[in-house]
């Protein structure tokens, strides 16, 4: 039994399911991602463990207490919502000691909490101003502030960063790591933003369709996906999949792929991998950063194989330098070193690191291992 | 930036004709009014001797003296003045209450929805543009059943009634836009039913509310039509008494005094629109775009 | 027994809770149920019988029906809705529209122009009625005034002429609801795209092809609400009718609203008020149900 427990929870609008059968269980401090397109049955799940929607059939229980049936407010959760939802007619300081005012708690108990939380977001100078006087991180702050200062079993927080610009979601992201870190509590974040879910999680559940496709650490969900939908969710460019067949080789067995202009080529597998497979008509999964430029290529793995591609576009990107080819009819992208001399129409050297390959069933997209 | 340019300062005398066209509407829309104020401070003999359009020759304020407490409206020659105070006791708590319900109600529409709540708010809604000779005959036995049949509170009530539609319909409008994202914050929070309504919602309603309390007050106190049909010699408010004084048959034809009774009728309305016109005008949008 | 009564009121409590938005909406629910849909209910059913002076139970059938569709009265007033109605929609939309247009060329002054066409609407309908009633009297109002001037030929004694006196009706109609249907336009044209429009000024279309083949067909919904809004107002004009001509010259002004409390309080003939009520209902539903029905649906989606 963990901290957190959902166990077989459904929820259903009427006829309509957009909630199946989950289960997901958390220990005490862990930091649960809920990741997933919109309507993937994210926030409802959120909106279940808070309580605000009701759940349609299963259990939820935080700390061993089935929550079934219990108010939000008797839950001892808190929660930070998308638009901060903070309550425009009242100060920060009104904001942040609303929860407690409404639980009894007496105003000589309230004020040293309010300052310690405020101290601790560094907005001690903006307590007496209204929200609407505020900018957007600063809004950020009162809402984890309002949330801290309950000190809940568990923080939700639904979509936090989303609102923000791009540079200021960045360091908000750290900052909520380090909160995390310095706090330990335990949380449960929904994002659709799959950059955020890998670093600040220590767990994630890729959610799509209603279902949880896979729950994981990042590592694994990264690494291993379960399927092509988490394959192609995570990761950013997204990893490349393509059709390709399984055919025997010199040292077991090797994906036939067709390149651009009708040629095949032979892209042998890591140490025997998928000898069973033979004969298979697959889809493969590369990430970008396992197809490379000669010299990019990661040393330590042993199954680095090259192959000549006709290069269609190359992306300048800094760092980087992304290259794309055509691989049986999909745009294939390699990340290459940035100073990499390569240019559109030529044909290049690719180099297929297949220790990170993946390879999926393309009628059932499951992953074929 | 040439094609905006180039629009906004157009050639002259296009803009001169444009110009021109507004200000003749504006005569158009202001030469009633000018009528009213010019004729109600000049004697009888100056309008009757066909001087209508002419400034006061002998400025006089007795007209708006006769029309205020002297003129014979019914049977009595008490003027206006009772008239006014009953319109005055009549608006006040029917647009308090009618704003108060529709609040709650637009606030349960919208944050507390339930199966059907679309379909009642439609219900809810037709009752706003309903003939009201629908209703009349009814609502007579009724305040009669209720004794309150001739009374102010008659009236009240009958204004409450069907004024309720429309600030439901303007609440419910607004609350609907309202992030409701606040109010499960403030459940999480612990707050119940009422307790987000006093101390989320209703403090940032200010706007809706005066929008809501304009167009009550404006629609109660032009009502004609039940007015007439509810209400009697004493209880009447300000539109019948001032029909009334026009409408007698008996006596030399005052204008003077009625133009002063008419903008006396007009002034607590047209001050309302002049004080807060964005919002008079945002209601009536609000009640015809229901968007 | 105390453990059942300490497990049973938190349960009741806690459904009390759960009710309680409902509770709330109640009382505004009976309200319309009685006042609106049962009060509908009852005229419908007096419209059945042959209620006179005071409300009676006994069915007549369609008689009422009948019978006010035999009234010349009745005929009148029908025809004087039509006559004036069409007029009173067409002309607001025309007049309201181009205001909108004309306003909307980033003139100076726009808010107080806007205040000035605007502010009829604040006024009671008596109000407009009593000022417009005097202003067209031929005795003392325009006509007199014009041939003071010495233009001893002019005349304008429509309000006074059966045959004319309606279209008086429509003159003050026109001038106190105008500035609204302008304000409805002129909402719609700051709802529309710019970008739009410099994109058609690049395309070389004159402000005249620029207004009659992009801007106005984008209106359409504007014209619709005004179409909605001045059709009802014209069916439940009332006001205005008493207080400018009293639905005279004789019967020449007569309306359905006015018809309509003339039989029932003052002749006595409540059924066939109550019909002709219930007729009034008919023809506002058959343009309200439509608007408000793809309204609320809109809404939903």
């Amino acid at each position: 039994m963990g901290f957190l427990d959902i166990k077989n929870a459904t929820k259903s609008y009427g006829a309509v399911k957009v909630l199946h059968e989950t289960n997901i269980s958390i220990e005490e401090g862990e930091f649960l991602v809920l990741v997933g397109p919109s309507g993937c049955g994210k926030s409802t799940l959120l909106n279940m463990i808070a309580g605000l929607e009701d759940i349609t059939s299963g259990e939820i229980a935080i700390k061993g207490r089935s929550m079934n049936g219990v108010k939000p407010a008797e839950r001892n959760i808190a929660m930070v919502f998308q638009s901060y939802a903070l309550y425009p007619n009242m100060t920060v300081k009104g904001n942040i000691s609303f929860g407690m005012e409404m639980h009894g708690m007496p105003k000589e108990q309230r004020e040293p909490r309010i300052a310690q939380v405020a101290d601790l977001l560094q907005i001690s100078h903006l307590l007496d101003r209204k929200p609407g006087q505020l900018s957007g991180g600063q809004r950020q702050r009162v809402a984890m502030g309002r949330a801290l200062v309950r000190e809940p079993d568990v923080f939700l927080f639904d979509e936090p960063l989303s609102n923000l610009d791009a540079k200021l979601r960045v360091d908000m992201r750290t900052e909520i790591k380090k909160l995390h870190q310095k706090l330990g509590t335990t949380i449960v974040y929904v994002t659709h933003d799959q950059i955020e879910a890998l670093t600040l999680s220590t767990r994630i559940a890729v959610m799509f369709g209603g279902y949880v496709q896979q729950l994981g650490t990042p590592k694994e969900i990264y690494d291993d996906p379960a399927n092509m939908f988490v394959a192609g969710f995570m990761g950013s460019p997204s990893m490349n999949l393509f059709p390709a067949k399984i055919v025997a080789s010199a040292n077991g067995s090797a994906a036939e792929v067709a390149l651009h202009g009708g040629q095949t080529a032979q892209i042998p597998f890591a140490n025997g991998a998928m000898s069973a497979h033979q004969g298979r008509e697959i889809i493969l999964g590369l990430r970008p950063e396992a197809i490379t430029d000669k010299d990019g290529a990661d040393r330590n793995s042993q199954s680095v194989h090259i192959v000549e591609c006709p290069v269609e576009v190359t992306e300048p990107a800094g760092s980087d330098t992304f290259v794309v080819t055509q691989i049986g009819g999909k745009d294939v992208t390699g990340r290459f070193r940035a100073d990499v001399n390569v240019k559109a129409g030529e044909t290049f050297p690719f180099a297929f690191n297949m220790e990170k390959a993946v390879v999926f069933d393309p009628k059932t997209e499951d992953r074929i291992r | 930036m040439s094609a905006s340019s180039s629009a906004s300062t157009g050639n002259g005398i296009a803009r001169f004709i444009l110009y021109t066209l507004l200000a003749l509407f504006c005569v158009y829309y202001l030469l009633p009014l000018y009528v009213m104020v010019v004729n109600s401070l000049k004697p009888l003999s100056e309008i009757t001797s066909g001087g209508m359009m002419s400034l006061p020759e002998t400025l006089t304020f007795a007209p708006w003296q006769s029309a205020w407490s002297q003129a014979q409206v019914g049977v009595e020659a008490t003027g206006l003045r009772p008239y006014f105070i009953n319109s005055i006791q009549m608006v006040v708590p029917a647009v308090a209450l009618s704003t108060l319900l529709g609040a709650l109600n637009g606030y349960v529409l919208t944050k507390w929805p339930f199966r059907g709540s679309t379909i009642l708010f439609g219900l809810l809604l037709f009752g706003c543009f309903i003939p009201f000779q629908i209703v009349l005959i009814p609502m007579a036995r009724m305040l009669g059943l209720m004794g309150l049949a001739g009374s102010v509170p008659g009236l009240i009530f009958v204004h409450l009634v069907y004024g309720i539609g429309f600030s439901t319909l303007y609440f419910r409008n607004y609350y609907a836009a309202f992030p409701t994202e606040l109010v499960r914050a403030a459940q999480i929070d612990g707050a119940g039913f009422f307790t987000i309504f006093w101390r989320i919602l209703l403090p940032s309603s200010g706007p809706i509310a005066v929008v809501c309390i304009i167009w009550q007050f404006t629609n109660i106190w032009n009502d004609f039509l039940f007015g007439a049909s509810f209400s009697d010699f004493d209880s009447q408010p300000m539109t019948v008494a001032l029909n009334n004084l026009v409408q007698s048959s008996t006596g030399v034809k005052e204008y003077n005094v009625h133009f002063a009774g008419a903008i006396m009728a007009a002034l607590p309305t047209l001050l309302v629109y002049i004080v807060a016109g964005r919002y008079f005008v945002r209601g009536l949008m609000a009640g015809s775009v229901k968007g | 027994m105390s453990h059942a009564a300490t497990e049973n009121r938190p349960a009741l409590l806690d459904r009390l809770r759960e009710a309680l938005p409902k509770i709330v909406l109640s009382p505004t629910v009976a309200i319309v149920a009685i006042f609106v849909y049962g009060f509908i209910a009852f005229t419908v059913y007096l419209s059945f019988t042959n209620s006179r002076i005071l409300p009676t139970f006994d069915l007549v059938g369609w008689k009422n029906y009948e019978n006010l569709f035999k009234i010349r009265a009745w005929d009148i007033a029908v025809s004087n809705l039509l006559v004036f109605g069409i007029l009173y929609i067409v002309i607001c939309c025309a007049l309201g529209l181009l205001l909108a247009i004309l306003l909307d060329q980033r003139i100076r002054a726009e808010g107080f122009i806007r205040t000035i066409y605007l502010y009829p609407m604040a006024l009671s309908f008596i109000v407009t009625g009593i000022a417009w009633k005097w202003f067209l009297d031929p005795g003392i109002g325009l006509e007199a005034v014009v041939q003071g001037w010495g233009f001893e030929n002019f005349k304008f004694g429509w309000i006074k002429d059966r045959d004319m006196a309606i279209y008086t009706i429509v003159i003050a109609a026109v001038w106190q609801t105008s500035g609204f249907v302008m304000a409805m336009f002129l909402a719609g044209l700051r709802g529309i795209d710019s970008e739009m429009m410099k994109a058609a000024q690049i395309d070389g279309a004159s402000t005249f092809a620029l207004y009659r083949r992009i801007v106005i067909p984008q209106l359409r919904p504007a014209f619709m609400s005004a179409f909605v809004v001045l059709a009802h107002m014209a069916i439940k004009s009332y006001d205005l009718v008493i207080a400018l001509t009293g639905g005279g010259p004789g019967t020449a002004t007569e309306v359905p609203a006015t018809f309509m409390y003339s039989y029932t309080f003052t002749r006595n003939q409540m059924g066939i008020g109550a019909a002709s009520a219930v007729i009034m209902l008919m023809t506002i539903a058959a343009i309200i149900v439509p608007y408000l029905w793809s309204e609320l649906r809109e809404k939903k989606q």
